[in-house]
Parts: structure tokens; sequence; C-alpha cells
């Protein structure tokens, strides 16, 4: 796949702390093509969020360290980038929404200060030019009265709002990436629907790929176009979403796909996957996650499994299936 | 001209505007302003408002009690006190002001950098705060003073040395908990310079406690000015100095209590207006209870 926006192969990251090395990545391999949205989805704790940043090098380094692998946006390896090629991808190609609307704001600053200072730094433009640009983007994301918004302060707008803002914000530079990380987490159920249709939109309309993060498969079902889905810092299923949710094949999968409540069937009480994500200081043998597989067999605690083909796209890394 | 920049900076004009109005509802910020307000007309004035020369020596009435000729009465070589304090009110403000954009300037960014950046430079730097910090601060004051000569300028320098660290420990602090904030994380994901994120990121969200520690600095500013006057450090006479005139009135104070006390009573009630005013500009420059 050589047509790839985005292209990660065999990245390692670990973070060296006093405690011991943290294993956080082990050889993710995540593909992503032009304007299509791809979900990563994985319990808290797996390195879901760690693999959002580490797109753009947000991890501190130290304690944070890439040991192998690389991360090629457009053909470029980004990990070789020095600083200021780095900074000219930021937030011109690649833009990122985090998890907290209420702090990715700077309350000093209103919102129009802080959406011009993001598209004067990247495009040629001057402040009133920019100031167009920023009420139109706010008109993109249906903000109610975008003029007013501009001379408001980030306090006085809801946690919604506020996501509607950054997405506005990161969407003004005409990025070709945007990495969402858990954008909706902290606004609810209501809300949160009408943020994400309105993000996935935008992504659509502007022709942006989106790598989208969440732990919610029904928000990924519905938004995605592909899915990797992540256990302990690796990749162990990806595919299109909706194989993935009509044939999931790794235990892990299934075992989350078992574990979102139904509206259907209230008698059944939700089935759980036992225990919790390994510490990855000293992550189990083989397959991570043969701890907690209800199928494990022979090689499981051995043998790591590779990621192999099983239908057309759709791969995964577990014993079960091929070698 | 003016058009294009009013129309350019319109939020801006509105936020100041609406500042303006906050403060005007706020009872200590009114009394504060009112109060500093008066130091600077005195002291812009004082060549107007009074017929005495300050430094005009008459030794036929000196130490005489208030009076209405002296309204403050005269010091021991018969200088009318009320004036000295007047062409006092140019010094000490100067002292004041001078030492508060110095130290505030200096700290703060010594504070924000290293704050920010953290690693060998913060434990570099900071120890070099420690040493400054670990002597008093009239001693420390006293002896570079004595090492660059005495006179006003390097009086100021002084204490402005002095004070760097207060200011650089305060912001350094601050920055610490707001580089952690998302919003330093989005600015770098949007490709900011790290410089950038000092000066537009870090240094407004510190701005609020650097104002309110501005004003009590300002008021000490004054107070160990004075004091290195006192000993020869600082203005030297017959420069009228608030510090340097109750140091002076001291030795005369169980029988011409009127030397010692108006110039006090002015550096009281100095420190005082600008410590309210600093108080209320941070609660109305606060823009989480601001509306």
């Amino acid at each position: 796949m050589s047509d790839a926006l985005l292209e990660i192969r065999k990245l390692s990251l670990q973070f060296h702390t006093y405690q011991g090395v943290v294993r956080a990545l082990e050889e993710v391999d995540l593909t992503l093509g032009h304007s299509e949205i791809l979900g990563l989805v994985g319990e808290s704790g797996c390195g879901k969020s760690v693999m959002a940043r580490s797109v753009l090098r947000l991890n501190p380094e130290p304690p944070a360290r890439v040991s192998q692998g690389e991360i090629l946006f457009k053909g470029q390896d980004l990990l070789t980038l020095q600083p200021r090629g780095l900074r000219e991808i930021r937030g011109r190609d690649i833009s990122m929404i985090f998890q907290e609307p209420m702090s990715s704001l700077n309350p000093v600053y209103t919102i129009g200060n802080q959406m011009q200072e993001v598209i004067t730094l990247h495009q040629r433009v001057s402040t009133a030019a920019a100031r167009g640009i920023a009420v139109d983007m706010l008109r993109q994301v249906n903000m109610p009265d975008p003029e007013q918004c501009l001379a408001k302060y980030p306090h006085e707008l809801s946690g919604g709002m506020r996501q509607r803002v950054m997405i506005a914000m990161e969407l003004s530079c005409k990025p070709d990436l945007l990495i969402a990380d858990e954008p909706t987490t902290a606004l609810d159920v209501t809300v949160q629907g009408q943020v994400l249709t309105i993000l996935a939109d935008v992504a659509r309309r502007m022709g942006t790929s989106v790598l989208f993060i969440s732990h919610d498969l029904g928000v990924v079902a519905q938004l995605c176009d592909r899915v990797s889905v992540m256990y302990a810092g690796r990749i162990v299923e990806t595919g299109p979403v909706e194989r993935i949710f009509a044939n999931p094949l790794h235990p892990y999968t299934k075992g989350l796909l078992r574990a979102v409540p139904s509206l259907e069937d209230d008698k059944k009480a939700l089935q759980v996957i036992p225990g919790n994500v390994p510490r990855l200081i000293n992550p189990p043998s083989g397959c991570r996650f043969h701890p907690r597989c209800p199928s494990r067999f022979g090689p499981c605690d051995r043998v790591v499994p590779g990621l192999t083909e099983v239908e057309a796209n759709h791969h995964v890394a577990c014993h079960l299936y091929g070698t | 001209m003016w058009d294009r920049f009013r129309r350019e900076h319109e939020w801006q004009i509105r936020e100041l505007g609406f500042t303006i109005k906050l403060l005007t509802r706020n009872p200590s910020a009114v009394a504060g302003f009112t109060i500093i307000a008066l130091m600077v007309l005195l002291a812009v004035f004082a060549t107007s408002l009074t017929r005495y020369n300050p430094i005009h020596i008459s030794l036929k009435e000196r130490l005489s009690q208030p009076s209405l000729t002296h309204l403050f009465g005269t010091d021991e070589l018969g200088r009318d006190i009320l004036s000295r304090i007047m062409y006092g009110a140019r010094i000490s403000l100067r002292i004041g002001a001078l030492v508060v954009l110095i130290a505030g300037g200096c700290g703060s960014i010594i504070g924000a950098v290293c704050g920010y950046v953290g690693r060998q430079l913060d434990n570099v730097v900071m120890r070099i705060l420690d040493v400054i910090l670990s002597f008093p601060p009239l001693v420390l004051a006293l002896a570079l003073a004595a090492a660059l000569g005495p006179n006003l300028n390097n009086a100021i320098f002084a204490v402005a040395f002095v004070m760097i660290p207060k200011f650089a420990r305060l912001v350094r602090g601050e920055a610490l908990a707001v580089k952690e904030r998302q919003f330093v994380s989005a600015a770098r994901a949007a490709g900011a310079r790290p410089l950038w994120i000092v000066t537009h990121h870090i240094l407004p969200n510190c701005l609020s406690s650097v104002i309110v520690l501005g004003t009590l600095v300002l008021g000490e500013a004054i107070l160990i000015a004075a004091s290195l006057s006192f000993i020869g450090l600082g203005a030297q006479p017959p420069t009228p100095e608030w510090g340097a005139m109750v140091s002076v009135g001291r030795k005369f104070l169980l029988h011409q209590w009127w030397y010692a006390t108006f110039p006090g009573l002015f550096i009281l009630v100095t420190v005082i207006g600008f410590n309210i005013f600093g108080d209320a500009l941070r609660d109305v420059l606060d823009p989480r209870i601001r509306r």
C-alpha cells in the first residue's frame, strides 16, 4: 500500500521510568488511506493515546523513546525530522484534537484570538482574513452565531461548543490528517452524538483523513471506515468496520463486543473480559492477551503471534488463525 | 490609520473598556486607584503645589511644629516636610516602579523559561536563585549597593536584583502547572515554537499572580530602598526620600513627632494603595470570575 497517507511500520516505544522500562507500544503497524476514517479501539491503558501522540512526537522525550519503526507520512519518515520540519507538519498537515475540551483552550485568550493564532501560524494571511476563515470554520461546525463566539472566552462556552471550536480550529488549516484522541469522552451522550456527526461531516467534506481513537465501539461502528483493535501496546486485529463487527476474529475483539450492553436483551447479564490490562513494565510473554484469553492453547504463552490476513483486508494477530 | 487600528483590535478595545467598567464597580479598586493617583499627582505637580524648595535650609525655623505655614512642620534644618514629601513621592514611586519592572520582567522570563524547559537548565538556575534567596534581602541589597557605589540608581538595581528570585520562583511554579495543561499540548500539536508557547501561553497565564506579587514587592522595594538611603547607600542628602526622612526623623520622635510620622504615613498609605489595587486588579482580570 504505497498510496497510504500515513503508514506506521513496526513502531515500538518505551517509557524509561525509575521502576523500569514500560513497553507502551510494540511493533505497531497501522495504515491510513486518503480521506479515510480509521478507528483505534481498546481498553484504558492499552496505549491508544501514546500511539496518537507519537505520530506528532508529542510524548515527552525522555522518558519516552522510540526504539524501532518508522512513521511514514506521505512517504516521509516523521521520526527523522528536525524540530523545524516537524513544526511545519504539525498543525498544517497533521493536527490533533484532545480528550478534554475543558482544558484544550487557553483560558486567557478569546476564541477568536486563539483561532487566528493557529491560522496565521501556518497560512500567510492578514488578521482580518484569518478572522474570516475562523468565522467560516465555526459556521461549518454549526456554531450558532460565529461572530459572537469569536469574542468569547473558553469558559463562556459549554463542553460541546468548546470541542466544536477545537474541531473548527484544527481543521482551519485544512490538514490532510486529523488525530482525534477520544474527542467526546468528556461530553454527555447527546452532545457526543452531535459533535461526532459534525466531525465526520466536516472531515468528509474537506477530504481529511481521521485517526479516531475511542473506547466506545458504538461510536466507532457508526463513524469509521476501518477499525484497528489495540491491546497492551499491540495491534491485535484490523479490518473494515463491517467485517470486524460482523465477524470478529481475535478473542479480545469478541470479548469487547460482548461487553457492549444491548438494548434488546436486558435480561442477560453483561459479559465482561476477566482481569485487567497487564502492566506494561513486565508484559506477559507470547501473546499479551493470553492470561485473559478464554481460548488459549499451546503456543500462546511462548510465541508472539504476527498479524496475518485471514480474509480480504482483515488482519488478525492470533494463533487460532494461520501460523 | 486609527480607524484601521480600531477595526483590527475591536475586541481588545472592548475588553479594555469592560475591564475599566468592572474596576469602577469594585470599591477597593477605586480606593487603591485613588491613593495611587493622588501620589502620582503629588509627584507630578510637586513644583506647583508647594511654594517651598525641598532642599532650602532655614535654620531659624528648624523643627517647628505643624502650623498653617508649614502644614507638616519642618525638619532639623528647617526644611518644609510637606514639600519634601511631595518631592519624595517622585523618588519613591520611581524606585518602586523600576524595581517591579526590572525584577518582575527578568524574574518572570527566567521563571517561565526554566519551568517550561525544565531538566538541567531549571536545576542550575534555580540553585543559583536559591543562593540569592538564602541572603536576607536587605543585607544582600546593602552589599550590592555598597559594591556598586552609593547612588540611587545603583540602589534601585540592587533592590531589583534581590527581588528577581521572588518572581522567578513564583512564575516557575505556575509554569510547571500551566505546561501540563492541554492547551500547551494543543499548541505544540499546532506547530508552535517553544518561545511562542512561553510568551503566549505560559506567561499570560502567570500574569495575574505576577501583578499581585508586584504590588507587594513594590511596597517592600520602597522600604528596602529607604533603608539603603538611611545608611547612606541610596538617595544621597539632600535628596528628599521618604525612607531616609523616617530614618533621620526617628532620632527626633520623642519630641518632634511630626518629623518621622508624616513620611512614614505616606509610605504606609502608598503601599496599602498599591496592595489593594493589585488585589482588585487580579480579581477583575481573572477570566474565570470575570463574567
